[in-house]
């Protein structure tokens, strides 16, 4: 054994030497998050009262499947924070140990860089137990800063015993899945499927959850993430899960430590099965490659936006009480007319679902100069396809992943309320109110087409628009940002539908603007050397 | 009438100027090689000959078109392979080389099978986990499965074993016995020697020589190594000798082609005992253009 294990000092060190800044960056962006929101609760609903009204809202399906259930009865500080951010949290470390181990152990060995490890005096399970140490100790160090940022915070009713707990739950979480991804490291032939499969597991231990959550039942005792929503930090302090995160973290780097020394270097236990070996009837055109290429996307996309327009709509219900209480909120919606709460309330939600579905649609935009980047967009363009037809295609794709993410979550969310609300939003009103972003989104989609056109190296700067739109927009409301600030975004010139009239002309000059831009920037592409 | 012919063709990108005044022509049916180090202008070349770089100056058309205005046009009848070719990872090889037949126009089934069996290619296999020698088997295979006219090839046999070279050079061989014109970029100059029926040398974006590879052997040396009865003094001096090293015996050494028969001359009177001649090869003339020319010692020429 011993011998299997020689050199695992050297690679442990030598990971952290070489990945320091991406472990760094990680632990310090998920203390920052967790360590930001206590303080920034307790500004929104400094007193108790206000924190009730909170936990009311709280109280239905939707946020127990998302969340988990909370200590809503004493709906503390601490008892907020652990509720609303600890299961999230956990995802968030899960997902840093899943990519940090694949990387770590399968990756490398994809890359052929274990195999001149291994032809070093260096054991054969030595990089599956430097991955794994790395990692213990991550989560060691992400576990300490935890406990000791959330005691320093100094907030009421968050003692360091809860603190702690609330630490040691990210870490136990955290190794737990390092467990589980270096066990799929060694299923898996490649490091993508090792990544997908970890990625399976964590989704399923999420779905288990909520399901067992929302029904109360013993399901949740069967899931990872199950056990961070018995821990219950600043009320029960249940340390057990802690101690099974343990014992099962060892079980699983144990199983690991076997299959590592069962298989050959660069094989696995999972065979991928062979792929076509035809190209299937759509994939005879660009808009057939265009599409499938981002299939996968397309479809996680999907499912996220349903799930965002779930999720919001599912507070709809409870919105009267909520703004009862809150005059900080109150003052972002669109204006202080009789209309229902739920209907002032739809524009700003729409608004920010529409932000969020322009990122794939620009995503989708932004892979033409991608394709560009990794020297496939030659063997297209040196076959008989016009550079227009190929940018076209993108440009469709594009816009109709905008319209469709748009709609999606505009579903989702029509659905939701309809469950929630004791009058549900008419159709009309709900997909009225999202379709009015429509044109904004095309413009943003429009102005991606117009910098890969003409301007290739500067097509990023279309996330700062997105970004400064957002900014001026969301908060805008809130800091009293002057209106011309706004008018500089698309979606500053969207009507508040249904609390302001439509405005017809605004909506036809952003579409006509779309076409300007995407007429130049096509235009711009049959012009311009291909890099 | 050539099948592609470039005039004058100049290329700039910023300050540096990578094509200036390139010259080249394919004919109907011809293998031509277009050989030159990294650096030196071939990629660029192609890829304006492609419609993916606009040209600064010059004309270039291909079947007597315009390769920027008619590019679409032209590239039916055009088969393409770069050097590095780059590969959806989540596509299969096979769905690859049907992608790109249908995007040319043109789908011939049963070469594609007979091409993939040839090339030891599995198409089912996601390009992700295909080494650099197989994605450019895919690219080959959807290039030599199509009905094109013309095949440009920028250094296709690269990442290949020399089976598998083999097997390229008995495609491009097929091709040009169909009347098909091939315009090869390569610096593995056995291969060229071995298929090209003319070869262009590109040199700092400028074509310093092309012809027949006779032609240009004109224009080099031959080395020659001769053992003689008693020394030979002065044979330095000679115009046209150049490379004078001594081995045991006798000399090696390089004669320029015109200067032929007055060595020869020079050296009876000593007794020739032994004499061996050995035509320039590629590499020879290659390394004429960039070994000497750069102060790069001419070690392997031989």
């Amino acid at each position: 054994m011993g011998h299997s294990m020689r050199g695992s000092g050297i690679l442990s060190k030598f990971i952290i030497r070489r990945d320091i800044v991406r472990l760094l960056l990680w632990v310090v962006s998920i203390s920052i998050v967790t360590l930001a929101v206590p303080p920034a609760f307790q500004e929104l609903y400094p007193t108790q009262e206000q924190r009730n009204v909170m936990a009311e809202t709280m109280r239905n399906p939707a946020m127990t499947a998302m969340v988990g259930p909370g200590n809503l009865e004493h709906y503390t500080l601490g008892a907020m924070t652990s509720h609303q951010m600890l299961l999230l949290t956990a995802v968030a470390v899960a997902l840093m140990n899943i990519l940090l181990a694949v990387r770590f152990t399968r990756a490398e060995e994809e890359a052929g860089i274990t195999e001149m490890i291994r032809s070093l005096s260096v054991g054969r399970r030595a990089p599956l137990i430097a991955a794994m140490s790395v990692l213990v100790g991550l989560n060691l160090v992400l576990a300490i800063v935890t406990w000791l940022g959330l005691v320093s915070l100094g907030m009421e009713g968050m003692d360091s015993v809860g603190s702690l707990v609330y630490g040691l739950t990210l870490g136990g979480t955290g190794v737990f899945f390092a467990g589980v991804a270096v066990g799929c490291a060694q299923l898996a032939e490649s490091a993508r499927g090792a990544t997908s499969l970890a990625m399976i597991i964590l989704v399923i231990s999420y779905m288990i959850r909520s399901a067992g959550d929302v029904s109360e039942s013993v399901l949740s005792w069967f899931s990872p993430l199950g056990w961070v929503t018995f821990v219950q930090p600043f009320s029960d302090n249940n340390g057990w899960p802690i101690v099974c995160f343990v014992v099962s973290s060892v079980l699983l780097a144990w199983l690991a430590w076997s299959l590592q020394g069962r298989r050959d270097l660069g094989a696995g236990f999972i065979h991928t099965k062979p792929g076509r070996t035809h190209a299937s009837a759509y994939l005879t055109n660009p808009l057939g490659l265009v599409l499938r290429l981002q299939r996968t996307g397309i479809i996680i996309w999907s499912i996220g936006m349903l799930v965002l327009g779930i999720s919001y709509g599912s507070v709809l219900g409870d919105l009267e009480s909520f703004f009862g209480g809150n005059e900080l909120l109150k003052n972002m919606l669109a204006g202080n007319s009789n209309r229902p709460v739920a209907e002032q309330f739809l524009p700003m939600l729409m608004l920010v679902l529409a932000f969020i579905a322009t990122i794939p649609g620009i995503l989708a935009m932004h892979k033409i100069a991608g394709e560009e980047k990794n020297g496939r967009i030659d063997t297209i363009l040196g076959r008989s396809i016009s550079r227009v037809r190929l940018i076209g295609a993108y440009v469709f794709v594009a816009i109709m992943i905008g319209v469709v993410m748009n709609t999606l979550a505009a579903i989702g969310l029509w659905i939701a309320s309809r469950n929630v609300m004791d009058e549900p939003l008419s159709l009309v009103i709900v997909f009225g109110a999202s379709a009015v972003q429509l044109p904004a989104i095309a413009v943003m989609i429009g102005l991606s087409a117009l910098f890969i056109g003409i301007a290739p190296r500067w097509s990023s700067l279309v996330w700062l628009y997105v970004l400064y739109s957002f900014v001026t927009l969301y908060l805008g409301s809130l800091f009293q940002v002057p209106e011309w600030a706004t008018l500089l975004s698309p979606f500053g010139w969207v009507p508040e539908w249904p609390i302001e009239s439509m405005n017809w002309i605004a909506e036809g000059s952003l579409l006509a603007i779309t076409v300007i831009f995407l007429i130049i920037g096509m235009y711009g592409y049959r012009k311009r050397d291909i890099q | 009438m050539p099948i592609l012919e470039v005039k004058k063709m100049t290329k700039t990108f910023g300050k540096f100027k990578a094509l200036n005044g390139v010259e080249l022509e394919v004919r109907k049916g011809e293998v031509f090689g277009f050989i030159g180090p990294n650096g030196a202008g071939k990629s660029t070349t192609i890829r304006v000959l492609l419609g993916l770089l606009k040209r600064d100056a010059g004309t270039a058309t291909i079947f007597g078109k315009d390769v920027w205005t008619d590019a679409v046009a032209i590239h039916r009848k055009i088969a393409y392979v770069p050097g590095d070719v780059n590969l959806w990872p989540n596509l299969t090889g096979g769905e690859v080389i049907d992608l790109f037949a249908s995007l040319q126009g043109n789908v011939n089934a049963k070469r594609r099978e007979e091409l993939i069996a040839k090339f030891d290619l599995d198409p089912s296999k996601k390009c992700r986990t295909y080494s650099k020698g197989n994605r450019q088997k895919v690219a080959l295979v959807a290039a030599f499965a199509s009905d094109a006219e013309l095949f440009i090839l920028d250094e296709p046999t690269s990442g290949l074993d020399p089976l598998m070279e083999r097997v390229f050079q008995q495609c491009v061989e097929e091709v040009k016995a169909e009347g098909k014109s091939v315009l090869l970029s390569s610096h593995i100059l056995s291969e060229v020697e071995r298929l090209c029926d003319r070869v262009g040398i590109i040199r700092q974006g400028v074509i310093v020589e092309s012809g027949t590879l006779a032609e240009l052997r004109h224009l080099t040396r031959t080395k020659l190594v001769v053992e003689l009865n008693s020394p030979a003094k002065g044979l330095e001096e000679i115009e046209g000798v150049h490379e004078l090293t001594k081995t045991g015996e006798g000399w090696s050494f390089q004669v320029d082609s015109g200067r032929i028969e007055a060595v020869m001359s020079y050296l009876s009177p000593f007794g020739i005992r032994k004499l061996e001649s050995a035509p320039p090869t590629l590499e020879d003339l290659f390394m004429q253009h960039y070994g000497n020319v750069d102060g790069i010692a001419q070690e392997g020429a031989s």
